[in-house]
């Protein structure tokens, strides 16, 4: 059995198959985040099936139930069970990198509100040693602020971000999770210097928030993949820790380069 | 019941951040924002003091508030919470643990 790691946010996920065409697959598509991390968080072993073995779509509704500490993810090409006890699991799959990716984001999002963190719907990047997070919904920019970003910016990602506290500081952390720009962000972290609530307007403006509104909006652009009250009660008092850590702005962009004068 | 015991219901997640509460319900992620004086209520609303102890001795005590309007708003508020499933009240004195429901059930109820 062949095994590829895939390490994101410092957290790594080992997936072993028996198909070394599925592992290269892995490899090709996670690139800079693959690893030969020794103590993965969880354990998948991946078994591929033919196409016509399942309802082929990526697009069906997700489903995450949790059993005890049993973990139960199914969607149209993909079901898997996981262990956060143990940390193994198993996936019947199409050969398919969706399939992997879909996992692979609630895996971490369990992962990480273990670890006092969560995936936020916001892109980011990293600007002389801070990151700058610009969370909002779809069609809100958050690809259009990475793509006017100043040279030398580094991405993290243009969808998903990666919010984990280390020590008493927020990180953000790059993730192959892209949206529009379909790239892998960089594999690298920095401390989270501000957040900000995007959104098109009629000039560039950033309103500061108060800890109570700034909690409201990010938890409205947090991933859940699961109804579930500890998980829900764990991610809630993260947001509210981090809203009390790192400032949270709105900002209303014009969408061209001005707008970075704006972000401090 | 007009003047219950009082408490939260203890699956829902919160906080107070700058004298304001915030709740979110798991089932559906929905977050509520209150007030300072509803937040005031909130904190109190522990399964051992009725109501009118909660508004006489700490929303009147804490707020520019005559009793009566206090109290109506109180009312309010309570009968809302409750009705939304994230106050839980009775006639005497309880373990606001023991009579958790899972925030779907009582939600729905």
């Amino acid at each position: 059995m062949e095994s590829v790691t895939v390490a994101v946010g410092e957290i790594a996920i080992r997936l072993q198959s028996v198909d070394a065409g599925y592992c290269d697959l892995v490899r090709k598509r996670y690139g800079n985040f693959v690893c030969d991390h020794r103590d993965p968080a969880a354990q998948i072993k991946v078994e591929c099936v033919p196409e016509d073995a399942y309802r082929v779509d990526s697009d069906a509704d997700l489903e995450v139930k949790r059993q005890s500490s049993q973990w139960i993810l199914s969607r149209g090409d993909f079901r898997a069970t996981w262990d956060s006890g143990t940390g193994l699991g198993s996936v019947r799959q199409v050969r398919s990198p969706y399939a992997t990716d879909s996992l692979l984001r609630v895996l971490h999002s369990l992962l990480l509100a273990q670890e006092g963190g969560f995936l936020l719907h916001a892109s980011s990047l990293i600007m002389e040693g801070d990151a700058y997070v610009f969370s909002g919904v779809s069609g809100s920019g958050k690809t259009t602020l990475v793509r006017l970003a100043p040279r030398g910016a580094v991405l993290l990602t243009d969808e998903i971000s990666y919010v984990r506290k280390v020590g008493s500081r927020y990180f953000a952390y790059g993730t192959p999770f892209a949206g529009e720009l379909d790239r892998n962000g960089d594999n690298v972290s920095a401390p989270i210097r501000a957040v900000y609530l995007i959104g098109h307007g009629p000039g560039n403006t950033v309103t500061h928030l108060h800890a109570g509104t700034a909690v409201s909006n990010l938890m409205r652009n947090v991933l859940f993949f699961a109804v579930e009250d500890q998980l829900v009660q764990s991610v809630f008092a993260s947001v509210c820790d981090f809203a009390l850590t790192v400032p949270v702005r709105r900002l209303e962009f014009v969408p061209n380069e001005t707008v970075w004068e704006v972000i401090e | 019941m007009n003047d219950p015991y009082i408490a939260r219901n203890t699956r829902l997640g919160t906080c107070t951040l700058a004298g304001e509460a915030i709740i979110v319900t798991p089932s559906d992620s929905r977050i509520y924002n209150l007030n300072p004086v509803a937040t005031c209520i909130w904190e109190a609303a522990d399964g051992q003091s009725r109501l009118t102890q909660i508004v006489d001795g700490r929303v009147c005590a804490e707020f520019d508030i005559d009793r009566d309007t206090a109290l109506n708003d109180a009312l309010r508020f309570v009968d809302d919470f409750c009705a939304k499933g994230l106050l839980v009240k009775a006639e005497s004195p309880f373990d606001p643990g023991s009579v958790a429901k899972p925030f779907l059930e009582s939600s729905n109820g």
